[in-house]
């Protein structure tokens, strides 16, 4: 009888298709895979423990870097978390909250265009992969007109945002939300029907929906198994109770329902981007709450009492009363969470993220064990991981 | 009727025309192999709203030499496990066949020097197919021989994926071919370009459309190309069997798809598109048909995924190979009863 061996097959940190510098250990018996297991870390900087250095202000950036491909997600899961732990939730204006919410949808498509583009070319369908980065790249262009930055926003403030819009900004955003329906099925058009791409995703990396809980996937991924769960309608925050949309569920539990479901998120984002610019009217943009935002910088340029008050904040921070709060928005890829503590000094004592894609990347031995090396690959691109969150 | 030039009658006009010949296909070969890289990135660079290659030289026409030029000159790396001699040859191995492929293709009628008739072909064998079957064969011992000389797990993925594909998808194109010469009687190409010479419906893609499509489809596979890309799928295997690769060798994989790319587009036109019959002159309706089968090669890179390596092998076994085989039998009806 012939021996029965399996071969070990390191595929990453450096390997085209895991979506940074994941490592997996695979392996395989001829092209079958028998384990697989995720080694992560190798983006690791400390982001939890350098938010303990610093003021509340200047701990915002650092989240920018998390979910790279959704800052403004990031960003947004931030700032409503010390809005809570201030107790100033209630005093955000409107116009903050409407901006928020129509941010926090761009950068939603903007992620799931990341994820369709990746997804596909690891497929191999490269060519969906340069038409989303050409839509990908308006959004860009229009954070780089908000916030002087492409990627690393850092745009919305505690109490606010830092900067009103930019002029004919929201004739911007109308202009991108009336092409992209059309867009989205120019990629259908490619994919969906697509016989090799079917072949491809249905009932590729199943994960049903018991286990998804157990393991606590949330997103796309989660709804791809049929569980009805989404923060912005469960649990709202930034006024997101106000908008009509719906929750994308499926209960195919495979990569081709995750797919679709992503696609049609990516739909109704343009209706609630679509309300969003309906209900934004003229107003502040910052919390009345002097201990914590910047005074106007009319104000800091023309009076003494201004200069002093920007002075206080910038170089002392502010002091939340010593408690602890969780926050968790919906972001792009999963339920994106900040855990925060308080000793009442300026800078957070604690700061616990719970990122979606860790959480979500338990999954993968799940759905590839047994199956065969190419299903590795499209489970990587359906669980839609970003390795800065990862280890951030 | 002007006697055959050959060997015998005229030995010293016979072997200068040869060499002539030899030496025309094997530039026209090269020049289409360099210039059908600068066509793919173009084309797939309008397809995918890019521009292409536009910096070297004018429309980044010198690109391919610019390529072709780098490789040349970059550091030839030998990994040290690797074994030195198959790690040499698997290359060679790869792009010969596919050059010597073409020997065999007609590419016009016969034209006539000093009284004799000359074949526009390098050599017309009897047994023409069967040779072309035996070159497809030998081909993937390059890539079975470059993924296992690399000493790599990647690369030895890639080779196995190679043999396996390159197995089962030669059955059902050579099965697909069959249907043809029951036609026409004859393995000879020559021969089967003769008996499509009417009119264009005497072309076989009429009379054998089912067969067209396997065969293309199976080419498709053979030579590695989008959606049957599995022996380098770079998403899956970085790149598959030549993950080892570099300088002048990796070059001389990528002239090899290429070439393989022309071979497979000759073979079609030869067997089912009537070869060098058209509106023009010979060689320049065989080339013409040759781009149009380059460019649905291309395009059909820009549009499709990636099948996966267990679909493939159901498609080749349990699709593909019955229907060549049904279509045997439909044709050898029609043969015998009509």
């Amino acid at each position: 009888m012939a021996k029965k061996e399996t071969m070990t097959i390191n595929m990453g940190p450096q390997h085209p298709s895991t979506h940074g510098v994941l490592q997996l250990v695979l392996e395989l018996d001829g092209e079958t895979v028998v384990n697989a297991v995720p080694h992560i870390g190798f983006l690791h900087r400390g982001v939890e423990k350098l938010a303990e250095n610093r003021s509340y202000h200047r701990a915002l950036p650092l989240t920018d870097r998390l979910d790279y491909l959704a800052p403004m997600s990031n960003n947004l899961g931030y700032v409503l978390t010390v809005e809570k732990l201030l107790g100033i939730t209630d005093q955000i204006p409107e116009r903050a909250k409407v901006v928020r919410v129509m941010m926090a949808e761009l950068t939603r498509i903007k992620s799931h265009l990341v994820w369709l583009a990746t997804h596909a070319l690891d497929i191999g369908a490269m060519t969906v992969f340069l038409y989303c980065f050409r839509e990908r790249e308006q959004i860009m262009d229009m954070y780089e007109k908000l916030s002087g930055a492409r990627m690393t926003s850092n745009y919305f403030r505690v109490g606010g945002l830092s900067l009103d819009l930019p002029e004919g900004f929201v004739d911007d955003v109308t202009s991108f939300i009336d092409d992209m329906p059309g867009h989205l099925d120019t990629y259908e058009g490619l994919l969906t029907g697509n016989k090799i791409w079917q072949k491809r995703t249905v009932g590729v990396a199943p994960i049903s929906a018991e286990d998804a809980i157990d393991i606590g996937l949330t997103g796309p991924a989660l709804r791809g198994s049929g569980v009805d769960w989404d923060l912005r309608r469960d649990n709202p925050y930034s006024g997101y109770e106000d908008y009509d949309f719906e929750v994308i569920t499926r209960d195919g539990c495979d990569t081709f329902d995750r797919y679709k479901n992503r696609l049609d998120e990516m739909r109704e984002s343009c209706k609630i981007i679509r309300q969003a610019v309906d209900k934004l009217q003229p107003g502040p943009i910052l919390a009345d709450v002097p201990d914590v935002c910047l005074p106007p910088k009319k104000d800091v340029v023309n009076s003494i009492e201004g200069l002093i008050h920007q002075f206080k904040i910038i170089t002392e921070g502010f002091k939340p009363e010593p408690g602890e709060v969780y926050q968790g928005v919906e972001a792009p890829k999963g339920e994106l969470g900040y855990y925060m503590i308080s000793d009442g000094s300026a800078n957070p004592f604690r700061m616990k993220i719970r990122p979606p894609s860790f959480v979500n990347l338990q999954a993968l031995p799940k759905m590839v064990e047994g199956k065969l090396l190419a299903d590795v690959i499209a489970a990587i691109g359906t669980l839609d991981i970003v390795l800065g969150e990862i280890d951030r | 009727m002007p006697e055959m030039l050959s060997l015998s009658n005229d030995p010293i006009l016979f072997l200068s025309l040869m060499l002539a010949k030899i030496l025309a296909v094997f530039i026209v070969v090269i020049l289409i192999v360099a210039y059908a890289t600068y066509a793919e990135r173009k084309i797939i660079g309008r397809m995918q709203t890019r521009l292409g290659p536009t910096m070297t030289g004018p429309l980044g026409l010198l690109q391919p030499i610019a390529d072709g030029l780098k490789l040349f000159f970059k550091e030839d790396i030998i990994p040290a496990q690797s074994s030195k001699l198959a790690f040499l040859l698997a290359p060679m191995m790869i792009l010969v066949p596919a050059f010597i492929t073409v020997a065999v293709i007609p590419f016009g009628g016969d034209v006539v020097i000093k009284g004799f008739a000359v074949p526009l072909q390098i050599t017309d064998l009897n047994i023409g197919i069967l040779y072309i079957l035996a070159m497809a064969g030998l081909g993937v011992y390059g890539i079975v021989l470059a993924g296992w000389a690399s000493n790599s797990k990647y690369s030895l993925l890639g080779g196995i994926r190679s043999a396996a594909q390159v197995i089962s998808y030669e059955l059902a194109a050579g099965l697909a071919i069959i249907a043809v010469f029951m036609l026409s009687g004859t393995l000879s190409l020559r021969g089967i370009v003769a008996a499509q010479s009417g009119s264009v419906l005497d072309w076989y893609i009429f009379s054998q459309p089912l067969a067209f499509c396997l065969f293309v489809i199976t080419s498709l596979a053979e030579i590695n190309r989008t959606p049957f890309d599995l022996p380098e799928a770079e998403t899956e295997l970085v790149s598959g069997f030549c993950t080892e690769y570099s300088s002048m060798k990796y070059a001389l994989f990528f002239m090899a798809e290429y070439a393989n790319m022309i071979v497979v587009s000759a073979i079609t036109a030869t067997l089912f598109l009537g070869g060098p019959a058209g509106p023009f002159a010979g060689p320049i309706n065989l080339l013409l048909k040759v781009f149009f089968f380059m460019f649905l090669f291309i395009w059909i890179r820009a549009t499709f995924p990636r099948v996966r390596y267990d679909q493939l092998m159901f498609m080749g076994w349990k699709v593909f190979l019955p229907l060549a085989l049904l279509n045997i039998v439909i044709t050898g009806a029609v043969v015998v009863f009509l």
